[in-house]
């Protein structure tokens, strides 16, 4: 809605100091990203072209409004009228934008050592504990998602990665639609930062 | 069959009327249900098992919708129903004049609440999605301090000469007193359980009397000020839970939750025996105008305030709610045994006509159980209302949640908005930080989510390994998906038992020591790394060379405990899977006196537990297998295939050279401080 927009506008506003374009660098002036441990993916999916619907590959340097208004459309939640199939595009476009935060290096799949440093990062506000734990759930989950994938192995082939469909299939119990969604509802309880 | 129609709460109805009639037929007078019995020792155990299991992330989303239906549907429902009922006694002729309309709204309020017990009895069967379960079931149970306010109230004021404005406004207040009281209560009663359960480490057994006992005291410290009992106790289950089960046992948790099912289903159980009973044992005064018109009121209040409360609340719901949902909704709202007891209650000198109420107030139950109970499941089908989904928690899908809260966190941030998550956040903040180190015993207190429910999820499989084991062949169907496949290069894949604590890696081990001698013949020691084929040899001694010059290790716990079983059901495929871990287990000969629970084969070794390995072949390769296990030593070695049973799915006879054999050995984790006598091999991690 145009509410929402203006809203967004003006956030963009601040956020970018009044500039036209956002840096990475902007993001950094959010207090409470702080505690945040995925907040590095966070902030580079901002600029991940493909999130952004560009042609190429790789990171933009500086987003503008329009980007902006992109990256928050994935967080549009559900509304009533909608059809099957728009429901579906819906959810595989919020899954291909959680499939892009988990796969950095663009390689379209999900390697065993970018899921160990999304675990790991899970667990960064952790200080005290070890990398390796961090990499033995990885690997559990991975054997896991593995196994749902792909069934029967043997033991010398050799799993890749998560590939999207694989990706879409491990998220098959879980209503991403409802789920990954902000309320812009109450614009009273808007952070004044001003 | 007849389960399949009737739910099981009209049979036992059944069965009391049946019973009652039977003593009323020998002349004896049945016993009625009493109010004190119901309330003090009957309905807890049903609300402390509900609380206390209460899907948390589910009940909290949904608060706002659960509260608006739970408090204001409630109020509509009094007051429409105690309203038309003073016009229907006004016009009903002579025999209801006299009714006035205090006594007619709190026969409203009594009528009017929803009651968990029939709710739970009725949706329990009819496995509906989550979603219309927790509001249907959250509304019954957080509407008790609505009834408990209103009964109180007109009870009261029943006695009064006159209502003054004052009267009114003070009871308006006494709903918040009385919600938010009994909340409070069982919040202080769920944190003093929670820090006791801090200090039970040294005796476990009666952990779990400390979850009850607190939890019947905040009922009882509650119902005696007045407050809402109810909501006392499912505050103190709440608050506990989290904490409790970090502290206690796992015996002690399975304990906790077979006697809350047990003590539940029994309770359930007498409450419907006893209504009927009840009901051919009291005294009835039947008065047909009364008690028809009681039924379809309820039925219209109820439909109608469903509709529009929907239709206000789905303003502020992102997920709306459909029609459908409005439907099972309004049909869920089935009356029981609380508003019978409360009814019961009355007192004869100011409502002499509690005989008609009694006898309303039944037929209401009896419709609401019997009909709309035996009918709402084929309605469910018929509606296609979705069904929950039996998923089991995998380790993906904590993962996958977990990041999603933190983006939407993060996202929220971003846009500058308070939100939700915002506040979830912070809540959880605050927990780490402050809470649970008051509650939570020792390390566990330091332990993300993740690794919890991954530790949990390993015990779980752990066990289920161990009961399973001695269970014959493994069917060829298991998922031969193994870490080769996904990382073929790193054939030692490191993997660390998260500081796993002391009394855990305990249990662990009793457990598997108990049911070794199961096991002993039928598994082999699997590692799916060196069972496969002879070049993996070369690797793995290559590896082995690399490891001898290489750094420190550490102990591990085999990942593979953590592939999910959701797929393989069935123990023996549970077992296959894990049956891959070096699980064959053979008294060592000397020095390791204590056991260590060792399941990761392929983890690099140290360079001193390697050497002790190369010692070893001489020794060990003498021993035979015997048959008597040492209860101290469980390393585990891979045997010679033996036994032919457990061979169809690893390749068997992959000529194990005496190094690999050794290598298979499962190391634990001794926890933060390594024991000395296990220094040596193994270089303690974490400390």
């Amino acid at each position: 809605t145009s509410e929402q927009i203006e809203h967004l506008h003006r956030r963009f506003k601040q956020l970018s100091r009044d500039q036209l374009t956002i840096r990475k660098e902007n993001f950094d002036s959010i207090p409470d990203l702080e505690f945040n441990p995925i907040r590095g993916k966070i902030v580079h999916a901002f600029f991940d072209k493909r999130n952004l619907r560009q042609e190429s590959d790789g990171l933009a340097d500086e987003i503008n409004f329009e980007d902006f208004l992109t990256i928050m459309s994935y967080f549009r939640p559900i509304e009533m009228n909608m059809d099957e199939e728009q429901l579906d595009r819906f959810r595989k476009e919020k899954l291909k934008f959680l499939f892009h935060m988990y796969d950095s290096d663009h390689d379209g799949k999900i390697t065993l050592q970018e899921y160990r440093n999304v675990v790991e990062e899970l667990l960064s506000g952790n200080p005290h504990l070890e990398k390796e734990s961090a990499r033995s759930i990885a690997d559990g989950a991975m054997l896991e998602a593995a196994s749902i994938c792909v069934g029967q192995m043997g033991p010398d082939q050799v799993y890749e990665g998560i590939t999207f469909d694989d990706f879409l299939k491990m998220w098959q119990g879980i209503d991403i639609e409802t789920k990954m969604h902000v309320r812009f509802l109450n614009m009273e309880t808007i952070a004044h930062c001003y | 069959s007849v389960s399949n129609i009737v739910p099981e709460s009209c049979l036992l109805i059944v069965v009391g009327l049946l019973v009652g009639g039977l003593i009323k037929g020998v002349g004896e007078k049945p016993p009625i249900l009493k109010s004190d019995i119901f309330f003090l020792f009957l309905l807890p155990p049903i609300i402390l098992d509900a609380g206390y299991f209460l899907p948390l992330r589910q009940f909290t989303e949904n608060l706002g919708t659960i509260l608006i239906f739970a408090v204001v549907g409630t109020l509509w429902n009094a007051f429409f129903l105690g309203g038309l009922m003073y016009a229907v006694c006004q016009l009903g002729g002579p025999g209801l004049n006299h009714i006035g309309l205090l006594a007619n709204l709190l026969f409203g309020s009594i009528i009017s609440a929803v009651d968990p017990v029939a709710v739970l009895a009725v949706f329990e069967e009819i496995h509906i999605n989550e979603l219309l379960h927790i509001l249907v079931f959250g509304e019954s149970l957080l509407n008790d301090a609505v009834t408990v306010v209103l009964y109180h109230l007109f009870e009261e004021f029943a006695t009064f000469e006159q209502v003054t404005i004052i009267d009114i406004i003070l009871g308006f207040l006494s709903f918040f007193v009385v919600s938010l009281g009994g909340v409070f209560v069982g919040v202080i009663y769920g944190l003093i359980a929670a820090f006791t359960s801090r200090f039970t480490s040294h005796i476990r057994v009666i952990e779990p009397l400390f979850v009850f006992l607190y939890s019947y005291m905040a009922y009882l410290s509650a119902e005696l000020f007045h407050l809402s009992g109810i909501m006392a106790l499912i505050a103190s289950g709440v608050v506990m839970r989290p904490y409790v089960e970090a502290n206690i046992s796992h015996k002690s948790h399975t304990t906790i939750k077979y006697f809350l099912k047990m003590w539940s289903s029994v309770s359930e159980t007498l409450i419907f025996i006893f209504l009927g009973v009840s009901t051919v044992a009291g005294h009835h005064y039947w008065n047909w105008t009364f008690v028809i018109s009681t039924l379809l009121f309820c039925l219209i209040a109820r439909v109608l305030g469903v509709l529009v409360l929907t239709w206000f609340i789905n303003k502020f719901r992102i997920v709306k709610l459909t029609p459908k949902d409005q439907f099972i909704i309004a049909y869920g709202g089935l009356r029981g045994a609380i508003a019978f007891s409360l009814c019961y209650l009355l007192d004869y000198k100011h409502f002499g006509m509690r005989d008609m109420f009694l006898t309303a107030i039944i037929t209401v139950i009896f419709f609401t159980v019997f009909v709309q109970g035996m009918t709402i499941r084929p309605l469910v089908d018929l509606l296609a209302v979705k069904k929950k989904q039996e998923t089991k928690r995998s380790i993906n899908e904590e993962i996958h949640t977990q990041f999603l809260d933190h983006l939407l966190t993060g996202i929220e941030d971003i846009c500058g908005h308070y939100g939700h998550h915002h506040w979830k956040d912070k809540l959880n903040r605050f927990n780490k930080k402050y809470v649970k180190k008051c509650l939570i015993a020792g390390e566990r207190s330091k332990e993300p989510q993740l690794i919890a429910f991954y530790h949990k999820m390993e015990m779980k499989q752990a066990i289920e390994l161990v009961e399973s084991g001695g269970i014959g062949k493994i069917p060829s169907a298991v998922s031969t998906v193994s870490i080769q496949n996904i990382n073929p290069k790193t054939l030692p894949v490191e993997r660390i038992l998260p500081a796993l604590s002391k009394d855990k890696e305990e249990e662990i081990r009793k457990i598997l020591r108990n049911n070794l001698q199961k096991t002993r013949q039928r598994l082999r020691s699997y590692n799916r790394h060196t069972l496969v084929a002879d070049p993996y040899e070369e690797a793995w001694n290559q590896m082995l060379l690399r490891r001898q010059k290489a750094r420190q290790l550490e102990q591990k716990m085999n990942n593979y405990l953590t592939v999910p079983a959701h797929k393989l059901d069935s123990p023996t495929m549970s077992r296959a899977r894990i049956g891959s871990d070096p699980l064959a287990y053979e008294p060592k000969a000397d020095s390791e006196n204590l056991p260590i629970i060792t399941i990761d084969p392929a983890s690099p070794q140290s360079p001193e537990s390697v050497d002790l390995m190369n010692e070893e072949p001489k020794g060990c390769a003498g021993l035979p297998p015997s048959p008597e296990e040492d209860e101290e030593g469980l390393v585990m070695r891979v045997k010679e295939p033996s036994s032919p049973g457990t061979d169809d799915v690893f390749t068997p006879g992959t000529g194990d050279s005496p190094g690999n054999q050794r290598m298979l050995r499962c190391l634990s984790d001794p926890g933060p401080r390594p024991e000395p006598e296990e220094g040596e091999p193994f270089i303690p991690k974490g400390q």
